[in-house]
């Protein structure tokens, strides 16, 4: 049965002709030389007044990635990437360190105005709903212009700043843990990444503490041919929570820009993380000219026991999407997560997925996927759920749905799943009806019908996450949630 | 990963001193045994970074080649068929082959039941048959490592064509005697023509002790308003390399239905590649695979849904005692126009001990709309529950175990028609579970 009418209209609103970010910020830009050699690594580090050692973490990932050559496994295509014609710095040049809002260049301020992020403490206090607040840290480019909150967290204990400033200021805490999830040597973009990554955000939870409010990453890209290289590190020590949002757009372009983040996680024992992306790079047209690249790299580390490490994506934007957000489960009972949304329209090529990586024993993982492919673009999932010998008592349970809206696109599965242990339990479903019967049962006793039951509680794992995302497009991705998969293919 | 080319393995430079030495005395096709030859050498033995190899990496697993087999004396024929005993007790037209060699004595060419015909391979090829030119039926089996192989060095085979209905199985039997390994190449063409049906019973039986290496391929070519039922058995012996191809072109109105015991050989791989080519065809695939000791064996199946309305089921299941690995990689693909299909593959597997591991791999790639596909993926132990259910009731856990493993294998079996057959399968799945206690 093909797509309802609604599903067909909710999707169309998303549609790259729709595309709502699109426009630019004229600011004066500092750049490094175009291209990537030893010199600009050296620039980047310079700029950004790191440590000889993280000089030399750089340089020794700039060695290898020459080495490397570019994974073409993925089910995407793309014309070759010229690795020297991109800046890999861009800054904005009134934005030199500066100590309050004040001082950030106006335009920038505007433009965070424009896409509904609050920068401004006491806007947010005088905001609709003044129990939520949300401390926001917005990177522009390759430089973090603002972050918001810092004393009140700091106060708290919370440590929520710019990876860069992280670097000078904690030197041991990111020296422990960064590349400790994600290796230098990894894969193609994560190794790109560690020679020139620029900023984001480091987040570090003290034991025993459940951080005071949700933290919150924006990036944009604005400037003409530069790639965005984002570093992100989160670290919840034991016992303790923290929810983190992370949002991100760039303007309409001709061109195609390359955005290669790295992301890592580390929860410690009893520590929670709760990671959400609100996807939303600029597409391409419909033609398919422009649109970001979006390859990163996203990886949790349940290192304690009992941690649990949970994954929200909403994907509806970037020209190609090639992102596997996963769980190592290292620590005993601890418990992975990932819930993703991903609507490709257009030209739009999505590969995306997630791995659960079952070590400790009586582990746990969920994975929830609904992949919406439309117009002429292709959209796959790609997922591996494996258990190693020690992995006793394992348990994971797959939900992915894929839905297709008119014959030109495609939609594609490709799980993966690895059992070396008896005792590990492993079940992969695609039909929507098989969610759990129980729960099907109670509500349509009810008096619901099978599909609003079914989209009631698919969306339950989804929405308590999703209904408190800050952003403009939180409504989008409320609406996008609710999104019938009546018509899935499996 | 930095660019490397590899050095020939000493397999494969092996097979490429089999292939010189042979292509001279190989009957016929020498311009597309050197194509498929030079194909596979590009690319050399499918490895653990080859997709559809990651699971079954064959440059680990064939360290050596076995020499292939020559033409048995007919006394050595003779004896090894007496002593097969895979299906024995089906009554079947007998079709038999020893060390990869089509017995023709055992044939009685001028009484063959009505509506079959069967020509020997080795001289059709050599005489350059008309219904060579129906080889391949599916183009893009060409691309597979196994496929090339067994084109580069298939020595014999028949090619069978059913012209209506048949009541009578025939049963393709293939047994190798030989005490010390060797490698065999042996391909089937069955053209089975509109409106035909016919039960197809194959076997695979081995001497234990000696790495044999067959490479079998299956070419089925099935018109519409067709009726195949194809039972496989693997009963290799413990040290068998079992390669094997079912490639199969289906018409419309069809029902197609194939079915893949394992009960043997210490590594194996059975590939299903079939097209569905006509409106409202019943394809269903299934595997029962029983592994113990250090065995593997892989399942991989594509299926391409060239045509709409068609409805293809695919059950596969696998019990896994020991350290054995099983592998099941699935892919249905269903292109633009096929819209109103219905795609169901389901593997389930069991492990019973410590120590065994199962890879899934349930894949499907879909362009049309207006489709169902489904695909699941299980993978655990014996449920408690229904042990002890069992075992409450009296049995003891062995039995229980017995009773329930032998209803988890049963599922793929119940879809075989012809009664005996499903006996005999059945009997298959009972002596392996005696055999495990």
């Amino acid at each position: 049965m093909p797509a309802v009418q609604e599903t067909i209209d909710q999707v169309r609103l998303i549609d790259v002709d729709q595309y709502k970010y699109g426009f630019e910020t004229e600011v004066e830009m500092e750049k490094s030389p175009k291209g990537l050699s030893e010199d600009v690594i050296r620039f980047i580090s310079a700029k950004k007044g790191e440590p000889e050692w993280m000089l030399q973490w750089r340089l020794d990932a700039y060695k290898r990635w020459l080495t490397m050559k570019e994974p073409a496994w993925a089910r995407v295509s793309y014309d070759k990437i010229d690795y020297n014609d991109i800046y890999y710095y861009a800054a904005p040049k009134k934005n030199q360190a500066p100590k309050s809002l004040d001082e950030v260049d106006p335009e920038i301020l505007k433009t965070y105005e424009k896409l509904g992020i609050p920068l401004r403490e006491q806007e947010i206090l005088a905001g609709v709903e003044p129990q939520r607040r949300v401390a926001v840290d917005a990177v522009f480019d390759s430089v973090s212009v603002a972050t918001t909150f810092k004393e009140e967290l700091a106060k708290a204990g919370v440590i929520f700043m710019p990876i860069s400033e992280a670097i000078r200021e904690y030197p041991d805490l990111v020296r422990q843990y960064m590349g400790s999830v994600v290796p230098v040597t990894d894969n193609f973009f994560a190794t790109l990444n560690s020679a020139v990554f620029t900023d984001g955000s480091f987040v570090y939870i003290p034991p025993g503490v459940r951080c005071p409010m949700e933290l919150s990453t924006y990036f944009r890209i604005n400037e003409k041919n530069t790639g965005q290289f984002e570093r992100t590190l989160i670290i919840a020590d034991k016992g303790s929570y923290v929810s983190y949002l992370e949002g991100c757009t760039a303007p309409k372009r001709d061109e195609n820009q390359l955005h290669a983040a790295v992301v890592e996680l580390i929860a410690l024992d009893d520590a929670e993380i709760k990671y959400s992306t609100v996807q939303n790079w600029y597409p391409g047209d419909a033609q398919g000219k422009g649109g970001i690249y979006n390859f990163v790299t996203k990886r949790g580390d349940c290192r304690g026991k009992n941690s649990v490490i949970t994954w929200t994506q909403v994907e509806t934007g970037s020209a190609i999407t090639w992102k596997y957000p996963s769980c190592i489960l290292r620590g005993d009972n601890s418990r992975g997560e990932f819930y993703s949304i991903a609507v490709s329209n257009g030209m739009q090529q999505v590969d995306s997925g997630t791995k659960m990586i079952h070590l400790g024993k009586n582990t746990t993982s969920r994975i929830i996927s609904k992949g919406i492919a439309a117009g002429r673009s292709e959209n796959t999932y790609r997922g591996l759920v494996s258990a190693h010998r020690k992995a006793t008592g394992a348990r994971n349970f797959t939900n992915c749905d894929s839905l297709l809206i008119g014959n030109q696109c495609g939609a594609h599965t490709v799980p993966y799943i690895e059992s070396k242990n008896a005792t590990a339990v492993f079940e992969h479903e695609a039909t929507t009806s098989k969610i759990s019967e129980d729960q099907m049962f109670y509500c349509q006793q009810r008096g619901l019908s099978e599909e609003e039951a079914t989209a009631l509680i698919v969306n339950g794992f989804v929405k308590d996450v999703l209904q408190h995302l800050p952003m403009e497009f939180a409504v989008e991705a409320q609406k996008l949630i609710s999104i019938s998969l009546e018509g899935s293919v499996g | 990963m930095a660019d490397v080319t590899l050095m020939k393995t000493p397999a494969e430079t092996a097979l490429a001193q089999a292939f010189e030495s042979a292509k001279t005395s190989l009957p016929g096709q020498a311009e597309s045994r050197a194509q498929a030859f030079e194909q596979f050498t590009q690319r050399g033995l499918p490895h653990r970074r080859v997709e559809e190899f990651k699971y079954t990496d064959l440059r680990a697993m064939m360290r050596e080649i076995a020499p292939f087999a020559g033409v048995p004396a007919a006394d050595e024929a003779r004896a090894a068929l007496a002593g097969a005993k895979a299906l024995a007790s089906v009554k079947a037209l007998q079709v038999p082959f020893v060390n990869g060699h089509f017995v023709r004595e055992a044939v009685d060419f001028h009484n063959l039941p009505e509506n079959v015909e069967i020509v020997p391979l080795a001289e059709a090829l050599a005489e350059n048959h008309d219904w060579l030119a129906r080889l391949s039926p599916v183009p893009w089996a060409n691309d597979n490592p196994v496929y090339q192989l067994n084109t580069s060095f298939m020595a014999d085979g028949v090619m069978i064509r059913i012209a209506g209905p048949v009541e009578m199985p025939v049963h393709l039997r293939f047994v190798t005697s030989a005490a010390s390994a060797v490698a065999t190449a042996t391909r089937i063409l069955v053209v089975v023509e509109e409106g035909a049906s016919v039960t197809l019973l194959e076997t695979h039986e081995s001497t234990d002790g000696a790495n044999h290496q067959p490479n079998d391929v299956i070419e089925m070519i099935a018109g519409d308003r067709t009726n195949v039922q194809h039972v496989r058995i693997n009963a290799e012996g413990d040290k068998a390399l079992a390669l094997s191809t079912l490639a199969a072109r289906i018409g419309g109105d069809a029902l197609f239905n194939s079915i893949n015991v394992v009960a043997g050989s210490a590594t194996s791989r059975h590939q299903v590649f079939a097209v569905l080519d006509g409106e409202n065809t019943n394809l269903r695939v299934n595997g029962a695979t029983m592994l113990k000791g250090v065995q593997h064996a892989d399942s991989t199946l594509v299926v391409e849904h060239a045509a709409p309305h068609c409805e293809s089921r695919e059950l596969f299941k696998t019990v896994i005692d020991n350290e054995a690995t099983g592998v099941f990689q699935g892919k249905i693909i269903v292109p633009h126009h096929a819209q109103k299909t219905d795609g169901r593959m389901m593997s389930a597997a069991l492990l019973l001990e410590e120590g065994g591991s199962m890879n899934n791999k349930p894949e499907l790639e879909i362009f049309a709309d207006d489709v169902q596909c489904a695909h699941g993926a299980t993978c655990g132990q014996l449920d408690e529950d229904l042990l002890f259910y069992l075992m409450a009731r009296g049995l003891p856990k062995k039995e229980a175990e017995r009773l329930l493993v032998q209803a988890f294998l049963g599922e793929a079996l119940e879809f075989v028609e012809n009664e005996a057959a499903r006996e005999a399968l059945i009997e298959t799945v009972e002596g392996w579970l005696k055999a495990r206690t």
